[in-house]
């Protein structure tokens, strides 16, 4: 239990740095605490969920939000999310593995070869 | 202004200068064009992410925003204001459906924030970009290891 915390705060680093901890928490759920891949995702949205809605609540007071230009995208992207769910489920977490595992070797990748020093913003802000 | 534009981008095209570039006003036109559709074609991708993978709805929403025209700085604040209700909604479908307990989702969250409002003061202090290679390396080696298994 003690490693679920670590790995539920490391994640939490991760997230707020926007580097996608959610996908070290399911990897973390997979991997080392046994529960299967939609049992591993699920925890991790429900985990997102009171994280997101207090960055976004800070955010929104820092008018760091473009909320117009993204309403129409929420609106197509919730029922592509309820689609995807949905092809999750269909798919089964055996399955459903590999294909995380592809993906999250692409976005690895991507990261570790195509990130440009330039574009962190955090060096701008020193 | 096209004129000028036009002949320039040969140029740089032909001199090998930089083709990417060339490419990149090509790209930027498109979206300008039909900005509408590709804020649902955006929409439509960080769902799929989202709902088939319960995450990596950001780290597709981030460079897609960018491109969108939401500068640097705010494109990581609004995503996450995208992949929020997005993540209710596919939430809702995985508690119903997948084999979790909420015992084993709550007690995550309080070090979840506690793990996020550190990273918050943080942000400053690490090079973004080394925070992403060590990313990038951990899922190179967890998306080995799983394919593997």
């Amino acid at each position: 239990m003690i490693w679920s915390f670590t790995a539920a705060f490391l994640t939490g680093i991760f997230a707020s740095l926007g580097v996608g901890g959610g996908m070290i928490l399911i990897i973390y759920l997979t991997v080392f605490a046994g529960f299967d891949q939609l049992a591993a995702q699920g925890i991790n949205l429900i985990y997102f969920i009171p994280i997101a809605l207090l960055s976004v609540v800070i955010h929104t007071k820092n008018k760091l939000i473009e909320w117009k230009k993204i309403i129409p995208a929420i609106v197509i992207g919730v029922a592509f999310a309820a689609l995807g769910t949905y092809a999750a489920e269909r798919i089964g977490s055996p399955a459903l593995k590999k294909i995380f595992a592809v993906f999250i070797l692409l976005i690895g990748i991507k990261e570790l070869l195509f990130t440009k020093g330039t574009n962190s913003f955090s060096k701008k802000e020193n | 202004m096209q004129n000028y534009g036009e002949p320039l981008r040969r140029f740089a095209f032909f001199s090998d200068i930089s083709p990417p570039a060339a490419n990149t006003i090509h790209m930027n036109k498109f979206i300008e064009k039909h900005k509408k559709l590709y804020f649902y074609i955006l929409g439509a991708v960080t769902g799929i992410c989202n709902g088939l993978f319960g995450s990596g709805g950001g780290i597709a929403a981030v460079p897609m925003l960018q491109k969108g025209g939401v500068d640097v700085k705010k494109s990581h604040a609004t995503s996450l204001a995208l992949t929020l209700p997005l993540s209710v909604v596919s939430a809702f479908f995985y508690a119903y459906k997948s084999s979790f307990r909420w015992g084993d989702a709550l007690p995550l969250i309080p070090f979840g924030l506690a793990g996020a409002v550190i990273g918050g003061l943080l942000m400053k202090k690490i090079p973004n970009t080394l925070l992403k290679r060590i990313f990038g390396v951990i899922l190179i080696i967890s998306g080995g290891r799983l394919l593997l298994q």
